[in-house]
C-alpha cells in the first residue's frame, strides 16, 4: 500500500463537482457580509460615515464596540484586533462589517461606507522600521530577534590567507494564490454558540481565536472545514479573522447565517503573503576551498502585527547556513514591524528567503576561490556526525555528495556547462544559456520543542465490518492528506485502502492533531495514525480476537465485530512523543532544531533573450531525499508544483506596493507562471527511510519551494555574467544589471 | 463580484438595422458589448458604469471573413479563434495570426473579438500593431451612413478615437499583397509570461525589399509604448529606400528612440519599454539583412 499510486480519496467528488466548497453551501435565511477597510497604511480612526441612498436600517452593521468578548486575534501575541478601533495599522485593515440578505445591495453599499482617518507617518520598509521612522511595536520595532552561534566567527575572520566574500540578497512578498479565495459561513448566537464552516488549514487555530472573541466555553465553539481549494500557508492564520468577522455579523443578526466570501482582489489585497527579506552574508574561505566562518544577518518584514512572524523568522534563521559544515557560524535575525498588512505563512515559512541568500552567495564564494559551484559545495556539504549551525549532530544516514553527483549526472551538468560557455562567447549570441544549482535542506515538522508543546492527538475508530475511521484535524487542502493517511492506516492494519475513511475535520468530532503546516502532516501526524492503528491491532490481539501472527482482512473484520459486540466500541488514541535524543535549548537556540530534514540538490537550466532580457527555465532537475515515498504520484506532484511556485518566486511574482497596499491585486497583473512557462521537471527521489516517520517517511511539501530561486539565478549568472541578487529576476531587473555592466565596461 | 447587478440593462437586437436604430436613439448612453472580455473584467471588479448595454453577439452582419482579390475583410465579431485558424490569414497575414494565438488563452480566444480589441483602445492591445503593419482600414457604421477610414490615424489619444458616439465598428479590411516571398514579417510580443500576458511591448514590422535589396515598403506598429498603439513613423522614414546593414540597424534604433514615449506602470517601466522597442527595431533590420 505504501509506495503505490492509489486513487485519491476525495478525487471523484472533486472531479465530478460534487465536493462542496464554502461558497457552494446553501443556508436558509442567509445574509451576505462585506468588510469595510482602511485604505490608509497608518492613522487614527475619527469617524465612520454611512452614505448614499441606501436602506442602512436594514443592514447588520458591526464595529469594534459590538464585540462581545476580547477584540484580539489570539495567536502567539495578542496585539491584533478583529476590528480596528482608534489606531489603523495597515491598509486593508478591517474597521466595519456589514451584511444584508440582498447580495447586490451589499456590493453597492460597501462603496458607500466612508472611513474618516487622520493619517500618520507610515513605515513601509525594513530599513525604515530599523531606523524607527515611527514606533510600531515595542521599543525597537522588532517582533522577535534570534542569535545562533557556533564557534567564534570573530576570531576566525582574523586568520591569514582567507578569502572574504560579502553580499546582500533581497526577496519580495509573494502571494500564495490558492485557487479558491478565502471564505467562511457562521451561525452564532448567545443561545446556540458559534459554528463556522470554511476554507481553512487549521481548524483548532480558528477555534482558539474564536473562544475569547465571544467569551464562550470551548465546547460552544465548533469549526468545520469545508472542501478547501488550496492553502500553501495562506489559510493557516488569516481564516481566524474571517471566521471571527462572519460570526460577529451572525451574532449581531440574532443567529442568522452569514456568508463572507472574498473575491480575488480583496484576498490579494488584505490576506497574508510571504515575508519580504534582506539577508547579508560575510563568509571566510580557506585555501582548500573550505568554509571557515559564516556570518549571516537575516531580516524580514513582519507587517503591522506580530502574527506568526516570530516562527517564520525562526525557520528562516535555522536554515540560513544550510547543509554545510563550518566550524564558526553566527546568525543574527530580526522580524521587523511595518505598516504592511501582516505577512504570514507560505510554503517554506522563511526558509526560501534565507536559502535564496545563502545559495546565491555560495556561487559567488565559489567564484572568488576559483572553484566551480558544484566542486565548492562538494567540499563543504555536511556529513553524518557533523553539526549544523544550531549544533545539531547529523544522525540521519545521508550522503549529500552522492545526491549532488546524481543531480549533476541527471542534468548533464558538466557537458552543458561547457557547451553553453562556448555558445555564449560567440559574437552576437542573442540567446544566452546557463545552468545553476542549489543544495539545501528543510526541517520537517515544528521547530525545536514545538511538537512537544503541540502534543498532537489522533484517534482511530473501528466500525462494524472492519472499516476504519481516522480522526485528525489535519486538513485535506489539495495536497493528499486523506489519501496518505488511508495508505498508512491500510498498511499498518493490513486491510484494503477502501476500508479506511477519514473523518471530516470538525472540532466537535476530531481531536487536535495540530495545524496542517510545516510538512508535519505526513511525518508527525501520519506516524500517529500508524501508531493508533497498531494499538488497535494490539487491543484485538490482547483480547484474543485475533490469533497468531498473520491475519487477512476478513479475519480482521470478524475480530472488529466481535470486539465491538463485547465492548461496545473499538477505538485508539495516540499522542505525540518525540524521538529519543531530540533536545532543544530555546534560550540559546541550540540543539535538535528538527527531528529530521529533507535534503535536496536542484539544477536549473535557463535561457536569457538578450533583446528583451526575458529569462526562461528550459529544464529542471530535482533530486531529493524525503525518506520513504508514500505515494509517488502525489509526491512528484508536490515537487512539480513547488518548483513551479519557485519559478514564479524567481522570475515573475512581484507584489507592487503603493502607500502600503498591493496595487497589482489581480491575476492579470500579478504574474505567476502558467503551464507554458514550466519546463520539463525531472523528479528524482533518493529514498533514505527515517526511523521515526511512518514507514520511514519525512516531509516533502516545503522542500521544492526552497531551491528553485537560487538555482535559477545562479544559472542566469552563468548565462549572462550578471549577478542578480534580488527576487524576482524580472526582465527589468536583468536589463538594469546588463546596462550597468555595459556602462562600467565602457568607462573602465 | 463588486457590481450592483440590478443597475445594468442589456439589449440584444437580432439585426444590424435594429441595433443602429437603438444606438441612434441614445448614442451617448448605450454602450456596445461584443465578447465582453474587456467589459466583464470591469464589471467583476465594480468599475463598469451602471446603465444600458447593447449586445452585438447576435448580429450576423458583423461576422465572417470575406476574400476578394484585393482584400481580406473581417467582421468586427471575428474572434481570435477565427483568425488564428484561418489558412489564408496564416499565409498572408501571419502576424495577425500570431497576435491572435498569443492573446489571452483558449477561452478568451473563443470569445474576444477583433472589433472589441480595436474599440477598447487599450495602448497595450495585441492585434493593432499587426493591423498597422498591414495597413488595415476599418468601416464605421451608424444609422443612415457608413464610412471607411484608414486604421492608421484612428487612435487620436489615450482612449480617444476618430469615432462618433453611436457609431459601430462593422468590419476591418486588409489589402492583399503580391509576391509574398519578397516580404518580411517580424512580430514579437513581449509579455514576460508566455500566455495570458498583457504586453509590455508588442512589435509588428513588415517590409518589402526591391530587386536591388533596398527597402521598398516598411510599416511598423507597436503597442504599450505610447498613449495609443503606435505607428513608428520616424523609424519607417529612416528605413525607407535604404539597404539593410549594421549601420542601418543603428539608425533604426536611434529613430525608434524618438518614436516611443513609454511610461512606468504596474506592469513594467518606461526604461524597459524604451530599450526593448529599440532592440526590436535593430533586430528587425538585422532580419532584413539576412
Ligand atoms: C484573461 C484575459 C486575457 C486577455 N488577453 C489579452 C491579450 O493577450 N491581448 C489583448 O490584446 N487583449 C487581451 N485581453 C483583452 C480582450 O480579450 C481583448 O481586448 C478582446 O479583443 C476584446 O474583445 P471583446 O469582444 O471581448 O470586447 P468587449 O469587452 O465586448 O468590448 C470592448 C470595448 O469595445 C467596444 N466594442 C466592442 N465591439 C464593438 C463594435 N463592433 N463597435 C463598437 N464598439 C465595440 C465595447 O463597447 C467596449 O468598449 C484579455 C482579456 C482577458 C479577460
Amino acid at each position: 500500500m505504501i509506495g503505490t499510486n492509489v486513487p485519491r480519496k476525495e478525487g471523484i467528488p472533486k472531479v465530478t463537482g460534487a465536493a462542496l466548497y464554502i461558497d457552494d453551501m446553501v443556508f436558509d435565511e442567509l445574509l451576505h457580509g462585506a468588510t469595510i477597510r482602511s485604505t490608509v497604511p497608518h492613522g487614527t480612526l475619527v469617524d465612520v460615515h454611512f452614505e448614499g441612498d441606501l436602506p442602512w436600517d436594514e443592514f447588520v452593521v458591526v464595529r469594534a464596540s459590538d464585540v462581545p468578548g476580547d477584540n484580539v486575534v489570539t495567536m502567539i501575541e495578542s496585539d491584533q484586533p478583529f476590528l480596528a478601533d482608534g489606531r489603523i495599522m495597515h491598509a486593508g485593515e478591517a474597521v466595519v462589517l456589514i451584511a444584508h440578505a440582498d447580495k447586490d445591495l451589499v456590493a453597492r453599499a460597501r462603496k458607500h461606507v466612508r472611513l474618516e482617518i487622520t493619517p500618520l507617518e507610515p513605515v513601509l520598509s525594513i530599513a525604515d522600521s530599523v531606523a524607527k521612522k515611527a514606533t510600531l511595536y515595542a521599543k525597537d520595532n522588532a517582533f522577535k530577534r534570534f542569535l545562533v552561534e557556533k564557534g567564534s566567527t570573530k576570531d576566525a575572520f582574523k586568520a591569514d590567507g582567507l578569502t572574504i566574500v560579502e553580499g546582500e540578497y533581497t526577496t519580495g512578498a509573494q502571494e500564495q494564490l490558492y485557487i479558491e479565495p478565502n471564505g467562511m459561513v457562521a451561525i452564532a448566537s448567545e443561545k446556540e454558540g458559534v459554528t463556522i464552516w470554511g476554507s481553512l488549514q487549521c481548524p483548532y487555530y480558528v477555534h482558539k481565536a474564536l473562544v475569547p472573541l465571544f467569551g464562550l466555553g470551548a465546547d460552544n465553539v465548533r469549526i468545520v472545514q469545508a472542501t478547501t481549494g488550496g492553502g500553501f500557508g495562506g489559510k493557516e492564520e488569516f481564516p481566524s479573522i474571517i471566521a471571527g468577522h462572519a460570526a460577529l455579523l451572525s451574532w449581531k443578526a440574532g443567529g442568522k447565517p452569514v456568508k463572507l466570501i472574498y473575491d480575488r482582489a480583496e484576498d490579494m489585497w488584505v490576506t497574508t503573503k510571504r515575508h519580504p527579506s534582506i539577508t547579508r552574508h560575510k563568509t571566510a574561505i580557506d585555501a582548500k576551498g573550505k568554509l571557515v566562518a559564516m556570518e549571516v544577518d537575516f531580516r524580514i518584514d513582519g507587517g503591522a502585527y506580530a502574527t506568526l512572524s516570530s516562527v517564520v523568522l525562526s525557520r528562516g534563521t535555522i536554515h540560513a547556513c544550510g547543509p554545510y559544515a563550518c566550524p564558526n557560524q553566527r546568525i543574527t535575525a530580526a522580524a521587523m514591524a511595518t505598516n504592511h498588512p501582516p505577512h504570514g505563512a507560505f510554503r517554506g515559512f522563511g526558509a526560501p528567503q534565507s536559502i535564496f541568500g545563502l545559495e546565491r552567495h555560495l556561487d559567488r564564494c565559489a567564484a572568488a576561490v576559483g572553484l566551480t559551484p558544484d566542486e565548492f559545495r562538494r567540499r563543504n556539504l555536511l556529513k553524518p556526525g557533523q553539526t549544523t549551525a544550531t549544533h545539531q549532530v547529523i544522525e540521519e544516514k545521508i550522503d549529500l555528495p552522492a545526491m549532488l553527483d546524481l543531480a549533476l549526472k541527471r542534468s548533464d551538468w558538466a557537458k552543458k556547462r561547457e557547451a553553453f560557455e562556448v555558445e555564449n562567447a560567440k559574437e552576437g549570441a542573442r540567446i544566452k544559456r546557463g545552468i545553476g544549482l542549489a543544495s539545501f535542506f528543510h526541517g520537517s515538522g515544528f521547530t525545536g520543542s514545538g511538537e512537544v508543546y503541540l502534543a498532537s492527538v489522533v484517534g482511530v475508530r473501528a466500525r462494524q465490518g472492519g472499516t476504519i475511521e481516522i480522526l485528525a484535524s489535519s486538513t485535506e487542502i489539495g495536497q493528499g492528506t486523506n489519501t496518505i493517511f488511508a495508505q498508512i492506516a491500510s498498511e499498518a492494519l493490513n486491510i484494503p485502502y477502501e476500508w479506511i475513511q477519514i473523518a471530516n475535520p470538525d472540532t466537535a468530532n476530531v481531536p487536535d492533531s495540530g495545524p496542517t503546516v510545516a510538512s508535519r502532516t505526513c511525518m508527525v501526524v501520519g506516524k500517529l495514525v500508524e501508531r493508533g492503528c497498531r494499538q488497535l491491532v494490539d487491543a484485538l490481539r490482547k483480547g484474543g480476537f485475533l490469533a497468531g501472527d498473520g491475519y487477512d482482512a476478513k479475519q480482521f473484520a470478524r475480530a472488529c465485530d466481535a470486539y465491538i459486540f463485547r465492548h461496545g466500541k473499538l477505538e485508539a488514541t495516540t499522542t505525540y512523543t518525540p524521538p529519543p535524543g531530540v533536545e532543544w535549548d530555546e534560550k540559546r537556540y541550540r540543539g535538535s532544531a528538527y527531528a529530521a530534514y529533507g535534503w535536496a540538490v536542484y539544477v536549473a537550466e535557463v535561457s536569457v533573450d538578450m533583446l528583451t532580457w526575458e529569462a526562461r527555465v528550459e529544464h529542471f532537475t530535482a533530486v531529493q531525499d524525503i525518506g520513504k515515498v508514500i505515494h509517488p504520484v502525489l509526491a512528484a506532484g508536490q515537487v512539480e508544483g513547488g518548483v513551479t511556485q519557485g519559478i514564479g518566486f524567481a522570475l515573475y511574482e512581484d507584489v507592487v506596493w503603493r502607500d502600503g497596499s498591493m496595487i497589482n491585486n489581480q491575476m492579470t497583473n500579478y504574474i505567476i507562471p502558467t503551464a507554458a512557462d514550466v519546463p520539463p521537471i525531472d523528479v528524482v527521489f533518493h529514498e533514505v527511510p527515517f526511523a521515526h516517520g511512518p514507514s520511514g517517511a519525512k516531509g516533502v511539501g516545503e522542500l521544492p519551494m526552497d531551491g528553485p530561486a537560487p538555482a535559477i539565478l545562479n544559472a542566469i549568472e552563468h548565462a549572462t555574467g550578471l549577478s542578480i541578487t534580488s527576487l524576482p529576476a524580472a526582465p527589468e531587473v536583468i536589463m538594469a544589471a546588463a546596462l550597468k555592466n555595459a556602462a562600467e565596461a565602457t568607462h573602465g | 463580484m463588486r457590481a450592483y447587478v440590478p443597475g445594468y440593462e442589456m439589449l440584444a437586437p437580432k439585426a444590424l438595422d435594429e441595433a443602429l436604430g437603438l444606438l441612434a436613439a441614445s448614442p451617448e448612453t448605450l454602450t456596445p458589448i461584443a465578447g465582453g472580455t474587456d467589459l466583464m473584467v470591469l464589471f467583476e471588479c465594480g468599475r463598469l458604469p451602471e446603465g444600458r448595454y447593447l449586445s452585438l453577439w447576435q448580429l450576423d452582419e458583423l461576422r465572417g471573413i470575406d476574400i476578394t482579390d484585393e482584400f481580406v475583410t473581417l467582421g468586427a465579431l471575428t474572434t481570435y479563434r477565427d483568425v488564428r485558424d484561418h489558412p489564408l490569414l496564416q499565409a498572408e497575414f501571419p502576424m495577425l495570426c500570431a497576435a491572435a494565438a498569443e492573446s489571452g488563452a483558449i477561452a478568451i480566444q473563443n470569445r474576444g473579438t477583433l472589433g472589441g480589441n480595436i474599440i477598447n483602445a487599450s495602448p497595450a492591445a495585441d492585434s493593432p500593431p499587426a493591423l498597422l503593419a498591414y495597413d488595415a482600414e476599418i468601416e464605421l457604421v451608424k444609422k443612415g451612413g457608413a464610412r471607411w477610414v484608414p486604421y492608421r490615424g484612428f487612435h487620436l489619444d489615450y482612449k480617444v478615437m476618430d469615432k462618433e458616439p453611436g457609431e459601430l465598428l462593422r468590419r476591418v479590411r486588409l489589402p492583399r499583397r503580391k509576391d509574398e516571398a519578397s516580404w518580411t514579417h517580424f512580430y514579437r510580443k513581449v509579455g514576460t509570461r508566455r500566455y495570458q500576458a498583457i504586453s509590455k511591448v508588442c512589435f509588428a514590422g513588415l517590409a518589402q525589399l526591391d530587386s536591388k535589396g533596398a527597402i521598398k515598403v516598411v510599416r511598423i506598429g507597436l503597442a504599450s509604448v505610447a498613449p495609443t498603439v503606435l505607428a513608428a513613423v520616424e523609424t519607417e522614414t529612416a528605413l525607407i529606400g535604404q539597404t539593410p546593414s549594421a549601420k542601418l540597424a543603428a539608425q533604426a534604433r536611434a529613430a525608434m528612440a524618438k518614436d516611443v514615449t513609454p511610461i512606468d506602470d504596474i506592469r513594467s517601466t518606461a526604461e524597459y519599454r524604451r530599450h526593448v522597442s529599440i532592440n526590436l527595431a535593430g533586430a528587425f533590420v538585422d532580419t532584413l539583412s539576412g
